[in-house]
């Protein structure tokens, strides 16, 4: 920041300082235009910028140190930069996630994504068709979740559609995310008429899309995404996941055309592999129109192989933008995957900072990359990331809306 | 694009179509074997996909293939030229990219980080920094990730001022070191006390460079280049220097954060197109990036400055900075630098999965413990590297999950009851140890009760983080008698 005089010296944070106030940094996130504004009004005075002397006339003689070989120029060389034009003959198709009651269901609002003609962010003059839509997740049994996770939802973790309206309400979810885990048949096993149940209490809970999350058993997960596809007739679900699992296991066919027949949108996972999303896109194809299908490439954790996602969506949102039209298709990450790494979660030595702060950074890094890498929905957990990727996504797709504000001296600033 | 620019695109070849036959052509083709391949084809193949370097071939550097050798170099140089400064084991080499995909080829030469310090901080203060930015580490699947270089500030815009902290900062680290101000005359005092640790200069601009470039010529330091987001201008600084007889440049388009970060983002990913898609010689330079810059906002929370500083330094990392200079010295701030860092500038070429079968750590005895995880290249170095750094004496079974993680593996089928069963048969693990207990991943809990059955082991969960083996062990090994 910049020093202002008479106030707040300049003595180094202790780490007993950054954990006092790491429980804080999502109010700070939250709160900086008010402390902006209450704490700080900026007259020139105050500040101890440094402006540089522009005597440029008055340099030192450095011909007598280096005899010059080349005429040098005197004056700039004039040089003009007309930046390639990126022009792609491919488009990433557009999917509607949620209905309206006008369009057959019963959320306040649907949510477009997709629709990208460049790879994400790289022309200036070309801002995303749809801003990335964030989804947060809620559980329908008790999970062991890191500890910094916790504790923002631990009230709500019994109730999932407690969880789900305090995610939309307090954290500002677009979409949300509830994961039938407890159907997993090696868990509790609950049959596909409960997760139904739940799926129907979470729909009366809040007005936004929902994503169905099963437990990646592909015969249990295609009997409860059949009953719930029935159930929530025109809703326009997004089905996590359907895999090449459910193709072998003969199910994948009694899903796509559950959610064909009462309009949901599929979930495509496959693992870090593109010949096998594109097989598992050419088999879905045969029941389901383009348009209701979303990949998921899958997501690893920083530090784990996020490299790996980071090029595999490199790789299929430009080979998509090239013309392969089995990729064209939006994309999403779980972002929350982030947590799996120790550096997430885990208390290290104090010269790695407090986990408070680890972990949500984690997560946001995470979510961060993918997204110049070109997903179009996150699945997410800790609010500060959700604020933080929310705020980058605003600001990266309103290029050229505001003009940008004015380069500030970092080289002669005092900073505390 | 200019004229100029796509003369470039007709005379450059990228990286990926050039053929190892291309390169033969220019060998001395008398397959030697000086460089230990059994031909020049070999070597040329090799040569294509930057496992070797020129270098490597000692006869091309002979007199009779002065021509074929430069025409080699010009035809296997990066689209972005690399630049070095500092000296000796850790001089910082920046630059040098063939693509602007990672897939496309590989990023090399990985992005350097380098902290601040002022010339208005005491003598103790600057010490006691320095000693940190050195001593900032942290052990990464049994690699160790540092910060690389340090950057001075003229603050005071007094020469003498700038000149002690430089020559105290050098006396103090061996670290490359960056000067910054916009000031020849400052510029010049830092100079002169550090003449043989050939620095890097920030900054000429549009108003500075002719004393800039005088000193960077009379100190033979690489120099940045600097504009307030025009590019055309940036250009044309590169072009002017190059006049002057400089081509060690690095570019800085200037970095604003927050509602200036798309300006910034865009920047660097036009100049990196512009390099590596059109071969534009003039943007073909390394890329600075500055998250300090958030620094000079008007925000008031430390915690808020550094979690900006970390967001816009993994920014700019992903897209092509390949120097970032920052001012957080926090770990919570840093890790996620380094890290993904180190991710970003693997080869991607390589496979993502290691070798199934059994490994050995220490001395295993016939009652040692077996563990088991999955072959993803990352899961098994995480798990061989908290094994090794506790010094335990266990089998380890890597069981062929296709090269996916235990969670992932586990969730699509590839780690279960019947792949366990058929990575204990392949293994002969029960030719190596005398009991029947096996720890499967705390992540692949839910396998227990099927594992036991199918293979007729006892089954123990062990941690879900390999971290906790140590203490896992500790407690729990040997098992109980059931």
């Amino acid at each position: 920041m910049v020093h202002k005089k008479n106030k707040e010296t300049a003595a180094p944070v202790s780490g007993n300082d950054v954990l006092s106030l790491a429980p804080r940094i999502l109010e700070l996130l939250q709160g900086v235009q008010q402390l902006e504004l209450e704490n700080f009004s900026m007259e020139i005075g105050d500040l101890d910028l440094f402006i540089p002397s522009q005597n440029f006339g008055n340099s030192p003689n450095h011909s007598s140190l280096h005899p010059p070989l080349l005429k040098k120029p005197t004056e700039i060389l004039r040089e003009s930069f007309q930046p390639r034009e990126a022009r792609y003959p491919g488009q990433i198709r557009e999917v509607v996630l949620g209905a309206t009651k006008a369009q057959g269901g019963s959320r306040a609002h649907a949510i477009t994504i997709g629709g990208s003609t460049t790879p994400a962010y790289a022309d200036a003059l070309i801002p995303p068709a749809h801003p990335p839509a964030i989804s947060l997740d809620v559980f329908d049994m008790k999970v062991s979740l890191p500890k910094v996770l916790r504790e923002n939802v631990a009230e709500v973790m019994e109730d999932p559609a407690e969880w789900a309206r305090m995610n939309v309400k307090k954290f500002g979810a677009d979409i949300i995310t509830i994961h039938l885990m407890s159907t997993d048949p090696l868990f509790l096993n609950t049959s596909p008429q409960q997760a139904a149940k739940t799926v129907e209490d979470i729909l009366q809970a809040v007005d936004v899309p929902l994503i169905i999350g099963g437990c990646g058993d592909p015969k249990k997960d295609a009997a409860v995404f059949t009953e719930i596809a029935a159930m929530a007739a025109g809703e326009r679900l997004l089905l996590n996941s359907v895999t090449l699992d459910m193709a072998e296991a003969k199910t994948l066919g009694t899903v796509a055309k559950a959610a064909r027949d009462n309009g949901h949108v599929l979930l495509a996972f496959t693992g870090l592999e593109l010949n096998n999303a594109k097989e598992l896109n050419r088999r879905l194809y045969e029941y389901i129109p383009p348009e209701q299908i979303v990949m998921d490439l899958t997501t690893v954790a920083l530090g784990y192989g996020l490299e790996y996602s980071f090029t595999i969506h490199e790789r299929a949102r430009y080979a998509a933008l090239m013309g392969d039209t089995e990729l064209a298709h939006p994309v999403i990450s779980a972002a929350t995957n982030a947590w799996a790494a120790r550096e997430a979660w885990m208390a290290m030595a104090p010269e790695y900072g407090p986990r408070e702060l680890r972990g949500p950074v984690w997560e946001t890094v995470n979510a961060l990359t993918l997204l110049l890498a070109g997903i179009d929905l996150f699945m997410m957990m800790h609010p500060a990331s959700v604020l933080t990727l929310r705020d980058v996504i605003h600001r990266l797709g309103s290029k050229g809306t505001t003009a940008p504000p004015p380069a500030r001296d970092w080289v002669g600033a005092r900073i505390s | 694009m200019t004229d100029g620019m796509a003369q470039q695109a007709q005379r450059k070849k990228s990286i990926r179509e050039i053929s190892p036959i291309d390169v033969y052509k220019l060998l001395p083709k008398t397959n030697c074997q000086e460089c230990n391949e059994s031909n020049c084809m070999a070597f040329a193949t090799k040569l294509v996909n930057g496992e070797l370097t020129i270098s490597d071939c000692p006869p091309l550097h002979m007199a009779e293939y002065q021509a074929a050798c430069s025409d080699l170099g010009l035809l296997l140089a990066p689209p972005v030229q690399a630049v070095t400064f500092g000296t000796g084991s850790q001089k910082c080499t920046i630059g040098g990219k063939y693509v602007l995909q990672r897939h496309e080829f590989t990023y090399h030469n990985p992005t350097m980080i380098a902290i601040d310090v002022d010339d208005l901080m005491s003598d103790e203060d600057v010490r006691a920094r320095v000693h940190r930015i050195e001593q900032f580490t942290y052990n990464y699947i049994g690699r160790t990730l540092a910060l690389n270089a340090v950057a001075i500030r003229s603050v005071s815009g007094d020469p003498v001022t700038f000149g002690k902290v430089v020559k105290a900062v050098a006396g103090t680290t061996g670290l490359p070191l960056i000067l910054c101000s916009l000031d020849p005359a400052v510029m010049k005092a830092g100079l002169t006390e550090i003449k043989d640790r050939h620095p890097l200069i920030y900054t000429a601009t549009d108003k500075n460079w002719k004393s800039m470039a005088d000193l960077a010529l009379a100190f033979n330091a690489p120099l940045v280049v600097h504009t307030d987001g025009d590019l055309a201008l940036l250009r044309s600084l590169v072009k002017t220097l190059n006049a002057c007889g400089l081509t060690d440049l690095v570019l800085d388009p200037g970095t604003l954060a927050e509602d200036g970060l798309p300006e910034t983002l865009h920047a660097l990913t036009t100049l990196r197109t512009a390099a590596c898609r059109d071969f534009d010689e003039l943007s073909g330079h390394p890329l600075l990036g500055v998250p300090l810059a958030v620094w000079t906002s008007e925000e008031i929370s430390m915690d808020v400055l550094k979690w900006r500083e970390t967001i816009t330094a993994s920014i700019l990392m992903s897209r092509y900075a390949d120097l970032l200079i920052m001012h957080s010295l926090d770990g919570w701030v840093l890790l996620p630098q380094l890290i993904w860092r180190f991710n970003l500038y693997t080869d991607p070429r390589k496979p993502v999965s290691v070798e199934a079968g059994i490994r050995t750590f220490g001395h295993p005895g016939k009652n040692s413990p077996v563990l088991i995880t999955t072959n993803y290249a990352l899961t098994f170095f995480t798990v061989e590297s908290d094994i090794k750094a506790a010094g335990l004496d266990c089998y380890l079974i890597v069981a062929d999950t296709g090269g996916l993680s235990v969670e992932s593996a586990v969730a699509g089928r590839y780690f279960s009851a019947e792949s366990i069963v058929s990575a204990i048969k392949e293994t002969a693990v029960e030719d190596l140890v005398s009991h029947k207990t096996l720890i499967i991943p705390g992540l692949a809990a839910r396998l227990s009760g099927e594992t036991e059955e199918a293979t007729g082991w006892k089954i123990l969960v062990g941690p879900k983080d390999s971290s906790g083996l140590p203490q896992y062990l500790k407690e729990r090994w040997p098992p109980h008698p059931a």
